[in-house]
């Protein structure tokens, strides 16, 4: 049976990984390659990694921690940040990129998806979106949750599906560095409408938390950072439960 | 050595990185002479089967390719070139594998494409899977297939239907799911191929 799939984010600036609550207030967790070994030994499914450097020279940093990573680690990572036009995208997926990941450049562009699509194949486009609640509508989010855009989350995944996108990695804002569980409403909703895999990020605090994302919604994968980066959860364990729960993993 | 078969199909840093991270020699081949250098080859390759049957036939080493008696490894789309005919564009191929490579279809209750780890159960005994349980995940990202055949299949996989994760036929070995990506038994297997 098809795995579901463990995913630790790794946020990184300037080539240090970081990770904010609420994206605020960053912390420094350390060298992203070292920690994407560590997390590919421990038996990560995969990883993803969000660079929110902000400098003229960010592509070519980008490029530079996708080869460090591509040599070390043996499972598919995703980059993500800052990816504007075919050919960011085109350079870290010669660089060992298995996937990007695109969130406001495809909102203010939605071609940029049929584009990186035709070009790379589906496979290669996830399309990362932030969403917060907004009176009873939950509505697309960029800079990090701080603008809210005139787009509702589910039309908005929608589309982005039917231009091309391969995957979609869905981030609750209010329930991210919370701790307290996926929104798993929202992910269910997702879930069932789109035909490509969705992966669940923001909320997880606990072990259980990811038994119910996964009993509850049947998403493919769930992404979680801080639980992962200070030792709270460990994958083995994470990954133990997951199957006394009859959730397939990858042993 | 391993000559990695070049024609311009997808990048090839990751499966190069593998071979160095596991100390397997390789070099590249672009012309029909520079087969002569290696002792087995991998053909790569992503994105979409006809489009890249159409770049191997513009290098011109199709009828090299097909003569060729050393162990040779198609990779994912690489492997797909292996077979007679692909949905995907309706392209006819290789030809060395008289079977098919098919579309999913779903009925929406899966996703396509099959996109993360999924197990592989061996059909025949062969050294390519050695030390390798049944069972074990592969990473996987493809939404066409190569059919289950009892001939050629030598490790299977289910997603949708029962397909071809693996086939082999003489000195020919193709691999639907990414080794260069699949952890430690996805190196084993490059390892074992190493030493075919």
């Amino acid at each position: 049976m098809l795995a579901k799939r463990i995913i630790p984010c790794l946020d990184v600036k300037d080539g240090r990984t970081v990770k904010g609550v609420n994206f605020v207030d960053l912390r420094d967790a350390g060298d992203p390659v070292e920690l994407a070994w560590n997390y590919s030994q421990q038996g990560a499914d995969e990883l993803v990694f969000l660079d929110i450097t902000a400098t003229v020279e960010r592509r070519k940093t980008m490029v530079e921690l996708v080869k460090a990573v591509a040599r070390q680690i043996n499972i598919p990572f995703t980059i993500g940040g800052g990816i504007n036009e075919i050919a960011d995208a085109d350079a870290l997926l010669n660089a060992g990129a298995d996937k990007i990941s695109i969130n406001s450049a495809a909102v203010r562009n939605p071609a940029l998806i049929d584009e990186l699509a035709r070009a790379f194949g589906v496979q290669f486009v996830v399309i990362a979106v932030d969403t917060r609640v907004i009176g009873d509508k939950n509505i697309v989010h960029l800079n990090g949750g701080r603008l809210p855009t005139e787009k509702q989350t589910l039309d908005w995944i929608i589309e982005a599906e039917s231009r091309g996108a391969g995957e979609i990695l869905l981030t609750s804002m209010d329930h991210d560095g919370t701790k307290g569980g996926f929104d798993n409403g929202l992910l269910k909703l997702v879930n069932d409408t789109v035909n490509i895999p969705v992966i669940a990020s923001g909320g997880a605090g606990s072990v259980q938390h990811f038994v119910d994302v996964f009993q509850q919604t049947n998403v493919d994968a769930a992404l979680a950072a801080s639980v992962f980066h200070y030792g709270e959860i460990l994958i083995p364990d994470l990954k133990s439960v997951l199957r006394e729960n009859n959730i397939e993993v990858r042993v | 050595m391993i000559g990695i078969i070049r024609y311009g199909a997808g990048n090839i840093f990751s499966l190069t990185a593998a071979l160095e991270r596991l100390g397997i020699a390789y070099g590249m081949v672009n012309t029909e002479a520079d087969f002569e250098q290696f002792d087995r080859y991998i053909i790569p390759g992503v994105g979409h089967a006809g489009a890249a049957m159409n770049k191997l036939e513009q290098t011109g080493l199709v009828p090299k390719i097909k003569s060729l008696n050393k162990p040779t490894l198609g990779i994912c789309v690489g492997m797909q070139l292996l077979t007679s005919h692909s949905e995907e564009g309706d392209a006819n191929l290789l030809n060395l594998f008289p079977i098919k490579t098919l579309k999913f279809t779903s009925d929406g209750s899966f996703k396509v494409p099959h996109t993360g780890w999924n197990q592989v159960f061996p059909e025949k005994e062969n050294p390519l899977f050695e030390n390798i349980p049944a069972g074990s995940h592969f990473y996987f990202v493809h939404s066409y297939f190569i059919e289950y055949d009892q001939l050629y299949t030598l490790s299977s996989t289910s997603y949708i239907n029962k397909f071809s994760a693996s086939i082999w036929h003489g000195n020919f070995y193709g691999v639907q799911f990414h080794p260069e990506k699949s952890g430690t038994y996805g190196e084993t297997l490059l390892r074992n191929f190493s030493n075919i």
